[in-house]
């Protein structure tokens, strides 16, 4: 017997790519989408498979890389999330209208909550601006078969296909059917065709007809048709689901014993829509209502405002995730059924906060100290957090605290007084989309500290590896860009590179940066300690003692303000400050924040 | 040959504290048993210590999602996930804590709590969330009209092929698992 395993959505997908001769798959990690790449890099460690799997620069480098290996007729794939689709959608637009020549899925991970992004919006619309068509998995079994639908999709029409899965979708775990073997590989042709790969824009606007000509007949491609869920026959009333709402939308209708009564069918490809089951929807049903996450794609397809419900009349929010008790109360609504299902009191859970003893907490003290008064432009990473602190005062997409500094230049250089400007950015953003606004700034002679915050790693996501790490998605070792070069290579003058874990010379290391940047223009501090969740350093660390918090500590709460590490609390009884050694990572670091110099690290015994 | 089982069970706690890992268990006892699972969890900035959320349903489900007043057990690896997340709760839903004290905020459900934190420190300082496991574990049959899908021992011998080639994590865990099955509930 085959035993089953269990599976997160994202390790789904993966098994899918490498079931369906995957050839090359690329990524930017970014969640929910993270471990895609990384599950696949797992499964050709495991299977010896013939699979080039890679971390790329930033989505725009893994998309072009990856359709280039299906302009060689390969079958590949990108990952990322829904937010890195806007880095890549210059590629993407152009990737529709040239077609492809293997198959080529784009997967996108939108994120509805949002859990842990910018943004909500959907990738879905991002594939009806590109005019490509997207596949909108329930849960993670169906985004595995829908993989090899959109393979096939791909190559019957030479078009990219988009994966759409949603965080409860990537997340969520499943029992599934192991890794089955993979069909034989293809050898890599690639065709030259200037007037195609290269075309001028009069061919252009002929493959703009062609692209409609496809869209067309996907319309009424048979493989990709909606499904209908329920044995319900000529009822007046239909429902309309997709994605996770369709997992949700399944057990609800079940629970309430209404399965006969409405018609429930499943859009699988939401763009673009069915042409038949559109107009047999419309024939068969009165009131029709739709759910779906984030925005209104299938409803505004289904262009009868009299008899659909959805989004724009407010029966279904268009903010946030579409929780199941959303849904059942949309059902029970539309099904006039009594009673709605409350929803959970809001009782403000834990903010998150950057681990005990991470490096970047050290860098973020000493930066307030050093120019107590500046701007702080921040960007996104585990050290977005740094905001708890009062030392992120932006943040607004990748590599945006560098542009965005200079922004501030620009606006504050004729002021009587202006302010610092220090910019903080981590290793991973600052290959992404740092570099060429530090070239920019440069040019502009921009006046401002700019702090790379090198942990060697990309936290926020998992540890995946950076340019400086020198090892790949695979392990395999790889060539390493040192940040060090990478600055002075932009023209940056002055860079110097400190520990944070050494509190006072790096706070000077900084304040020299502040001082120099007023007169001079861009100052960097590379500010290099490894995250502590990189497994080497949590062993080391877990030899390291927790300090002690001794009779000096007058309970002042300066060290919980201003530094705020998890391992530190007020003990209400003796009303001084107390460390958990359970949380503690023994950094050391708070010894130099103490006023009264209460901590004192202790003796190994 | 067992009935068709349908158990839904939150587990809550912050971030860093093993939610994911108790969950991962309960899953491949599930599937050990041949039952179907589906689980939802969160990621990225809730885990930097932020309030760690996991939905596990075992049995004939769709929807990766526990609706309130659905679950039939809250496992709390902190007290203030009581107060966040009983509201998943049946009315004959029950309650584990890791709590000096059972909290006064549970309703009037059947709330088991163990000082696991204090038991933790003695025994594995790392494992409040095998611990509290074990406890529940321990609890279910005696205390509760609706007991656990799962048994010790099934879940024993999960940790027993995941941590096969580690054998001291082996050992901790087990113990920490037993440490909690052994603990009288606090009043
Ligand atoms: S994961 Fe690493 S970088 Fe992120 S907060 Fe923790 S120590 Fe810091
Ligand atoms: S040594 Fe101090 S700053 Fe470092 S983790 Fe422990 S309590 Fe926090």
């Amino acid at each position: 017997m085959n035993r089953k395993n269990l599976a997160l959505g994202n390790e789904a997908i993966a098994q899918g790519l490498l079931e369906n001769g995957c050839a090359i798959a690329t990524s930017y990690p970014g969640t929910p989408a993270s471990e895609i790449l990384s599950s696949l890099a797992r499964l050709q460690r495991q299977t010896g498979a013939a699979l080039h799997a890679q971390w790329a620069v930033n989505e725009k480098i893994a998309f072009e890389i990856a359709y280039a290996g299906c302009q060689a007729g390969l079958r590949t794939a990108v990952s990322m999330k829904q937010v890195g689709l806007n880095v890549a959608a210059d590629p993407l637009m152009s990737a529709a209208y040239m077609g492809t020549s293997g198959g080529f899925v784009v997967i996108s991970a939108d994120d509805p909550g949002p859990h842990s992004s910018q943004t909500e919006q959907d990738s879905r619309l991002m594939a009806m601006m590109a005019k490509i068509p997207v596949l909108d998995p329930d849960s993670p079994a169906q985004a595995r078969e829908l993989v090899a639908v959109a393979y096939a999709l791909s190559e019957a029409f030479r078009i990219p296909v988009m994966l759409r899965p949603t965080t409860r979708v990537c997340h969520a775990r499943q029992d599934m059917a192991p890794l089955s073997p993979r069909p034989p590989e293809r050898q890599p042709a690639f065709e030259k065709n200037p007037a195609r790969w290269a075309a001028t824009p009069k061919f252009r606007n002929q493959l703009h007809h062609e692209l409609e000509r496809k869209l067309a007949e996907i319309a009424i491609y048979p493989a990709t048709a909606p499904l209908k869920l329920n044995a319900a026959g000529e009822t007046p009333k239909a429902i309309v689901v997709s994605g996770v709402a369709a997992a949700h939308a399944r057990e609800i209708m079940a629970d309430l014993g209404i399965g006969d009564r409405i018609a429930l069918y499943q859009v699988r490809q939401p763009f673009p829509l069915h042409t038949d089951f559109t107009a047999q929807l419309l024939a068969a049903h009165s009131e029709i209502l739709v759910i779906e996450e984030t925005m209104g794609v299938i409803e505004m397809q289904l262009a009868d405002r009299q008899r659909v419900r959805g989004k724009l009349c407010g029966a279904v929010s268009r903010v946030g995730e579409i929780l199941p008790e959303a849904v059942e109360n949309s059902i029970r609504q539309f099904a006039g059924l009594p009673g709605r299902v409350p929803s959970l009191p809001t009782v403000p859970g834990r903010r998150p906060t950057l681990c005990a003893g991470c490096p970047h907490r050290a860098s973020y003290f000493a930066i307030k100290r050093a120019a107590p008064r500046a701007i702080y432009t921040g960007d996104i990473g585990c050290y977005t957090l740094g905001l708890n602190l009062g030392a992120v005062d932006t943040v607004l997409c990748m590599g945006a605290a560098i542009s965005q500094a200079a922004g501030f230049y620009h606006a504050f250089k004729n002021a009587p007084k202006p302010p610092d400007i220090v910019a903080t950015i981590g290793d991973s953003t600052f290959f992404h989309a740092g570099v060429p606004a530090l070239i920019d700034a440069v040019v502009q002679g921009v006046k401002f500290v700019l702090v790379i915050l090198d942990n060697r790693t990309t936290a926020m996501t998992g540890n995946q590896p950076t340019p400086a790490t020198g090892t790949g998605a695979m392990d395999e070792p790889l060539n390493r860009v040192a940040i060090e070069s990478l600055v002075r290579g932009c023209g940056v003058s002055r860079c110097e590179t400190a520990d944070p874990y050494q509190l006072e010379a790096f706070t000077r290391t900084v304040r020299a940066a502040v001082k120099y940047s007023r007169s001079s223009g861009p100052a960097v501090v590379i500010a290099r300690h490894p995250c502590l969740l990189d497994k080497r350093r949590q062993e080391a660390a877990a030899l390291a003692q927790a300090p002690t918090v001794g009779d000096a500590c007058d309970g002042c709460g300066y060290c919980l303000k201003n530094f705020e590490c998890p391992a530190m609390g007020m003990d209400p009884e003796t009303e001084r400050v107390r460390i958990d050694p359970l949380v503690c990572s023994g950094c050391g670091v708070c010894l130099t924040i103490c006023p009264q110099k209460a901590i004192a690290a202790c003796a190994r015994d | 040959m067992q009935a068709p089982l349908n158990q839904q069970i939150v587990i809550s706690g912050v971030g860093g504290q093993g939610v994911l890992f108790v969950t991962r268990l309960l899953a491949e006892a599930a599937i050990a048993k041949g039952l179907a699972v589906l689980s939802s969890e969160t990621h990225g900035m809730a885990q930097r210590g932020g309030t760690v959320l996991s939905h596990f349903k075992v049995g004939d489900f769709s929807s990766p999602l526990i609706r309130p007043g659905h679950a039939d057990l809250l496992l709390a690896l902190k007290a203030e996930g009581i107060a966040q997340h009983a509201a998943f709760l049946k009315p004959d839903g029950w309650i584990a804590v890791n709590a000096a004290a059972a909290p006064a905020d549970g309703g009037n459900r059947c709330c088991l709590a163990l000082d696991a934190d204090r038991l933790a420190r003695a025994v594995a300082p790392k494992a409040v969330n095998l611990i509290l496991l074990g406890f529940a574990l321990a609890a279910s049959p005696a205390e509760s009209e609706n007991p656990l899908f799962c048994d010790l021992a099934e879940i024993q011998s999960v940790l027993q092929k995941r941590l096969d080639a580690r054998p001291q994590l082996l050992e901790n865990a087990l113990a920490a698992l037993a440490a909690g099955a052994a603990a009288p509930a606090a009043v």
